[in-house]
């Protein structure tokens, strides 16, 4: 039962740092805000995540697995942000807010 | 609660991947069209696991959304450089009806299918009675490497030609040289150092993969196009020089998966079982065997396919249009 | 695991799935490339959530597409990356990287006065 709880409690906070890092993406006013608030805030929310679907992991494997996931999205989105912001400087659109019609 | 919940999350998933595919064809802009397709290719990942075809969502996520996503990017900054690349403006009248109405056409046919043919059961009864003699507990691959191996063995051939196909787009006087374009880095930089910590990640999980493939969803091809990605990072980041079509190593390990599968197969039908028909007591050894090499080949054959036809060191061809060469 | 639980994870990934969403507005709304890219890295990241929550109840298998997930997501941003470098193949990071502003006022080596405050520095 405890352990439902802090599933539920860790997810929960996961989803919310989710719904933060996309409030980011929508609302900030240029690419390297939006940049910064995505890399940062989704892995939180996928850490949460992974804790809170670990205490119900039935086997060590499964748990293993959850951390290996983690661990691959964090170096990929640290490296990811970066190169993409050093590739956006060449953007003009990219430093000033919204020019472009959809 | 549980149904209801479900409910919501299928018809959220199913809104997603409608408005993704929507967005890709109809947009302006190849660039955002392509990551459209990328995006796509995730959002039905997610639903082959909703609908239990683990199997296929690996495929689709690995193939769907990954490599084709970096096939089609490497292909959107080509057409810039070569000053090829232009919006094509939607179109309009009966030219959008023709498409349009095929497309439904197809769709309905596939309506009509669904609810006018018996559901098969699952997994069926033929092969529910066969599996336990197959030489593995996965059904898929049961049937990928032992029931219907003929298909396996000529769709490897088949990823095999399309690689000469590529190849055969090079130039003449670029055979020799190395594959695809001449990749570079900042020293120590970032991407230099990614190249060098995902490659022993990604080799863990596609060796895994394959190894799991025997009694859980995964296998060759899974594991192979994994591994595949890890090549294509490393070789990117510039860990690794591509080779050149005549280096042996290569052209060794292109033709190892088709070259043990169709061996085993004479092999068996020298012994007097039939080719590709594979005894219950060695099945598990001949597909262990033949999946592993498989899955090298796989893997050096996809990644030979997104570096591209060899391309001389100066990287001219790269940046002349195709339409101007003399 | 409860019964509760589960209707929440199920719940809860369907949550996930409504900032993915928000995320194809972005790659809709752009403006930048980056932008695009950056909102597909987050269906990425937000499937491989989605995934998390569906295993207790689908099945654990449903961790290895994550797992699948997360390395060719990566893969497509660094396609991304080499796509938008002047020939391809190079890096953002390096030194002759379009737009990067140089870190010092430009030193004119070949004269002495610049050879000097070096030697000095």
């Amino acid at each position: 039962m405890w352990l439902d709880l802090a599933s539920f409690a860790l997810t929960a906070l996961g989803l919310f740092f989710f719904v933060a890092g996309t409030a980011g993406l929508l609302r900030f006013p240029d690419t390297f805000s939006r940049l910064h608030a995505l890399t940062k805030a989704d892995n939180l929310g996928l850490g949460c995540v992974a804790l809170g679907v670990a205490l119900q992991a039935g086997h060590w494997t499964d748990v293993l697995k959850l951390v290996l996931i983690w661990a691959l999205a964090l170096l990929a989105a640290g490296t990811v942000a970066q190169l993409v912001a050093r590739a956006a400087l060449a953007e003009p659109r990219a430093r000033k807010g919204e020019g472009e019609r959809p | 609660m549980t149904g209801a919940a479900a409910l919501m999350l299928d018809l959220l998933l199913v809104v997603l991947v409608a408005f993704a595919g929507w967005a890709a064809l109809a947009g302006r802009g190849v660039f955002r069209a392509v990551v459209f397709f990328i995006a796509y290719g995730l959002l039905v990942a997610l639903g082959w696991v909703r609908l239990g075809a683990v199997n296929v969502a690996l495929a689709e996520a690995a193939i769907g959304a990954g490599l084709t996503g970096v096939l089609l990017l490497a292909t959107v900054g080509r057409l810039e450089r070569a000053g090829a690349a232009r919006d094509v403006p939607l179109m309009r009248g009966a030219a959008a009806w023709v498409p349009a109405l095929a497309g439904l056409a197809v769709t309905g046919a596939l309506v009509w299918a669904w609810f006018a043919l018996p559901l098969p059961e699952s997994p069926g009864p033929q092969l529910a009675e066969a599996l336990p003699r197959s030489g593995v507990e996965n059904p898929v691959t049961a049937v990928l490497l032992n029931f219907r191996s003929w298909d396996t063995l000529l769709e490897a051939i088949v990823l095999l030609a399309a690689l000469l196909g590529v190849w055969m787009l090079g130039r003449d006087g670029d055979w020799t040289a190395p594959l695809g374009l001449r990749q570079h880095v900042r020293e120590g930089g970032v991407m230099a150092g990614f190249g060098r910590v995902l490659p022993p990640l990604g080799l863990l999980v596609g060796v895994w993969l394959l190894w799991a493939g025997a009694d859980a969803p995964g296998g060759a091809f899974q594991g192979g196009t994994v591994l595949a990605a890890v090549i294509v990072v490393a070789l990117m980041a510039g860990v690794a020089a591509p080779p050149g079509v005549d280096a042996l190593p290569l052209r060794v390990a292109l033709v190892l998966g088709p070259g043990v599968f169709l061996g085993a197969g004479l092999v068996l039908a020298a012994l007097g079982a039939g080719f590709l028909t594979l005894p219950e007591a060695q099945a598990k050894a001949v597909i262990v065997a033949v999946e592993t090499a498989l899955t090298l080949s796989i893997a050096v054959t996809l990644a030979g396919l997104v570096l591209g036809p060899p391309t001389a060191p100066n990287g001219a061809a790269a940046r002349t249009p195709d339409g101007a060469r003399p | 695991m409860t019964g509760w639980l589960g209707a929440w994870l199920l719940l809860c990934a369907a949550g996930v799935l409504v900032t993915l969403g928000a995320a194809l507005w972005r790659v809709w709304r752009g403006p930048a490339r980056a932008d695009r890219m950056m909102a597909a890295q987050l269906v990425g990241t937000g499937g491989v959530a989605v995934l998390m929550l569906l295993a207790p109840a689908q099945g654990w298998a449903a961790l290895d597409v994550a797992l699948v997930l997360a390395i060719l997501a990566a893969l497509a941003a660094v396609g991304f990356v080499k796509a938008s470098t002047p020939d391809g193949a190079g890096d953002p990071e390096e030194a002759d990287a379009p737009h990067d502003p140089p870190l010092d006022p430009p030193l004119d080596l070949a004269t002495d006065s610049a050879r000097s405050d070096r030697d000095v520095a």
